[in-house]
């Protein structure tokens, strides 16, 4: 079987870390019976990143702090096949890229994740990272670093990874790095080193069990006992198509042009739903119609305006600039539609009672919409739109109704009481 | 497509895409929620067979890169915001030529602007996008068919030339509703995903005559395969400088400016007695098309151009817009974005912006340059 390594003579400082890592982790590969094509090698910005040129394996080099991201995608798109998918990372790409170590251990994706904590930027000038420790001397911080690190591996374990663990880049370390290796999971193991050009030089005569232990923290495993994330792979997706509802026309058209119809309201008094049964309404009755919504971020309060238009030929532009007929069925309606009144030299005006008309040319009706219960105001509205305007007939809005799937939410039998309806 | 006899549907765009690029063989989502691209997201939800939920767009882009890196083909949907946090990704996945498919719905901006108001404000963005000045194929729908046909090629563009491809598009287009006819919509391919299959060994970057090279997935049990975002040889491996990675990034820039014949797409209504063209593209081409046909019927006539392979400029552009005296670019935004791409920044008197924000440009104020 071919070596995962293919050379001997690593890229790195005399003295780094990264070459006990490098060849520990083929090693560990190694026992563990794999060979190079079972592992896609996956390695972040940093000087460890340059190590992927020796190794026979299958290789990727992405972003500074995203490998364990771009892992993840690996891993999800060979969902738990034999392939191990191992990611090196430093302290600075698990500075930068914490949120992605948390993810993978909240998923529990498979794959193993190496990160070399030489507690500081190397391949930058030796700066400071979210991962040295308290004391420790770096180039920005040339006194000590003030900041508390980050505990990797408290996070790792807390967010779910299956097996977490620190050990110093001291002698054989290949055995912990293959446990690591044969976990079903996510594994985190953090190695402690240090940087012949910057953090061995400004930090002489400290030793890494030394750093550690005045760091509060210790070599160590922690596990989680839990199944790795399996995709929930849809063998047949329905197509989005097949249960549309289709729309049964029952009319020709009777319009000449198009018509524009504007419904304002308030967010959660049915603005949107009514809207679109007054488009269904009108595709039935024989005609072409666009429905455009308009609403502020917020789902649940402020404006909900709706902009319909029915006409007996293709629609291209969709935009409405003054109405036809506007129907306000809120205060908040008529603030966001307002201005649009005010231009209307014609047309119609329908507009609940508790409001007062602005100035407009549209014929004005005061109706009271919101008697039959906020929610349905807007919807209430449309039987009077269809008695004032005479375009499309009370039956088909009925019709439409039914179609739309929401009827038990509309207060027909009170409706039809008003209008004395002898329908459906 | 025959589905059935009543097929008229009230639908909005969104589905269209979705479905569209399915059909076509995209094979995973990523998402992560934004408005306007909400629809696209929930309608990929029931479509795709992998739909994972990422924690924010930096991760949906390395998600999609290393499944696309594994041989699937991934597609996303976002706004500005987000689309703004995957733009390292984005270079990382052109230069790591993995296929996958990024559908931006445009909304008003700066920053977070207003999520709910469409807008065309970030063509210039996707100009600029690619460290170098590279081009990615940028690809824009200006009706439904386009939702349908275009997207479906998005996914074709994106595996035979091995890049990243943006559908760009806005808010007007993906959450308005319209009657349609699903009859109309015509057959789409499926990808016929092809893989480098010789017993000689792989070399990732090694380019074929249309200069794309053959993809390999990782993971396969043939042939190592090594991918690289640093600038590289054809082996993939990291270089400073030297001249096959200089040629390799080169080659990134040539392939596709190179194959741009074979994804270049518009709508061209030559008039003949026409002295004015109307250009336009994504939701206005909307009202650049209603004002033409008003136009026509007062017996005034111009010609129109819809452009819909946005980046890089097809020449052909050019050529047709050589033959008029007087050009009409109409965009939802301030600064005549396609203008600037298409001509710079040097003002022609005989080109005219028309622009608008916050509301879409009606084809009223298209017919009144045209008057003037």
């Amino acid at each position: 079987m071919k070596n995962i390594l293919n050379t001997q003579e690593l890229p790195f400082c005399k003295g780094c870390g990264h070459d006990l890592i490098a060849k520990s982790t083929a090693a560990a590969l190694e026992k563990s019976g794999c060979s190079p094509l079972d592992i896609i090698l996956v390695t972040d910005i940093g000087c460890h990143g340059i190590i992927d040129t020796s190794f026979n394996t299958h290789t990727i080099h992405g972003l500074h702090g995203r490998s364990v991201s771009l892992g993840v995608g690996i891993s999800l798109g060979l969902n738990n096949s034999d392939k191990k998918v191992i990611v090196f990372t430093g302290d600075g790409g698990a500075t930068i890229g914490l949120q992605h170590i948390m993810e993978a251990a909240r998923l529990n994706i498979n794959m193993t994740i190496v990160i070399h904590n030489n507690m500081l930027y190397g391949m930058t000038g030796g700066q400071t990272s979210g991962l040295t420790p308290q004391g420790f001397n770096t180039t920005t911080a040339p006194s000590g670093n003030t900041f508390e690190q980050y505990d990797i591996c408290g996070l790792a374990h807390t967010a779910g990874a299956s097996y977490i663990s620190r050990i110093l880049g001291i002698g054989n370390i290949a055995d912990k790095l293959a446990e690591a290796i044969n976990t079903n999971g996510c594994s985190v193991v953090e190695v402690i080193e240090l940087c012949p050009g910057y953090g061995m030089k400004l930090n002489p005569k400290r030793k890494l069990a030394e750093i550690l232990e005045s760091s509060g923290k210790s070599e160590g495993i922690w596990t989680n006992n839990r199944l790795p994330f399996a995709v929930d792979i849809k063998e047949e997706p329905t197509s989005l198509l097949k249960n549309l509802k289709a729309i049964e026309i029952i009319d020709k058209p009777q319009l000449k042009s198009s018509y524009t119809v504007l419904l304002s309201g308030s967010a959660g008094e049915g603005v949107q739903t009514a809207a679109n049964i007054l488009a269904i309404t009108a595709v039935s009755s024989g005609y072409h119609v666009t429905q455009k919504g308009s609403y502020p971020v917020t789902v649940g309060v402020g404006f909900s305006t709706a902009e319909i238009i029915i006409s007996p030929n293709e629609i291209l532009y969709h935009g409405m600039t003054i109405p036809d007929i506007a129907i306000i069925t809120s205060q908040d309606g008529l603030n966001h539609s307002k201005k649009r009144i005010n231009l209307m030299n014609n047309g119609i005006l329908m507009i609940d009672s508790s409001l007062s008309a602005p100035q407009t040319g549209a014929r004005v009706y005061n109706i009271d919409f919101r008697s039959i219960g906020v929610k349905s105001a807007s919807m209430f509205s449309l039987f009077y739109f269809s008695e004032i305007s005479k375009i499309l007939p009370h039956a088909a809005i009925f019709k439409a109704i039914e179609q739309h799937g929401d009827a038990h939410k509309i207060p027909l039998d009170k409706i039809k009481e008003i209008f004395r309806f002898d329908v459906l | 497509m025959q589905h059935k006899e009543n097929s008229l549907v009230l639908i909005d765009a969104s589905r269209l895409i979705i479905e569209g690029m399915a059909c076509a063989g995209a094979d995973s989502f990523i998402g992560y929620p934004i408005t306007p691209a909400n629809l696209l997201y929930l309608y990929a939800s029931k479509r795709f067979p992998v739909m994972l939920p990422a924690p924010d767009e930096i991760t949906t882009l390395q998600w999609m890169a290393g499944l696309s890196a594994a041989g699937k083909l991934p597609i996303t949907a976002t706004s500005f915001p987000g689309f703004a946090l995957m733009i390292e990704s984005i270079n990382m996945a052109f230069m790591m030529e993995l296929p996958m498919v990024i559908i931006l719905a445009q909304r008003l901006g700066p920053a977070t602007g207003t999520a709910t108001c469409g807008a065309q404000g970030d063509l210039l963005l996707l100009r600029g996008l690619i460290s170098g000045g590279h081009q990615i194929p940028v690809i824009c729908l200006s009706d439904f068919a386009d939702c349908w046909n275009l997207s479906a090629k998005a996914v074709h563009i994106a595996n035979k030339y091995r890049t990243p491809v943006v559908i760009v598009t806005s808010k007007e287009m993906v959450m308005t509703q319209r009657s349609f006819d699903i009859n109309l919509l015509e057959e789409i391919n499926p990808v016929n995903r092809k893989f480098y299959n010789s017993e000689q060994a792989y070399i990732p970057y090694n380019p074929e005559n249309n200069l794309i090279p053959e993809f390999l997935p990782l993971g396969n049990q043939k042939h190592q395969v090594r991918i690289s975002a640093s600038t590289h040889d054809n082996k993939g491996i990291l270089q400073h400088t030297s001249d096959q990675a200089m040629e390799n990034t080169i080659r990134l820039d040539r392939k596709i400016i190179y194959n741009l014949d074979e994804f270049t797409y518009y709508d061209l209504i030559e008039e003949k007695k026409a002295d004015t063209i109307i250009v336009s593209y994504d939701i206005t081409a909307a009202s650049a098309r209603e004002a033409r046909e008003l136009l026509k019927k007062k017996n005034i006539n111009v010609s129109l151009l819809i452009v819909k392979t946005l980046i890089p400029v097809p020449n052909i552009y050019y050529e047709i817009l050589a033959r008029y005296n007087k050009i009409i670019i109409a965009e939802e935004n301030v600064n005549g974005q396609l203008g600037k791409i298409l001509f710079g920044e040097h003002k022609h008197k005989n080109i005219i912006n028309i622009g608008s924000i916050g509301k879409m440009v009606s084809p009223l104020e298209i017919i009144k340059e045209v008057n003037v």
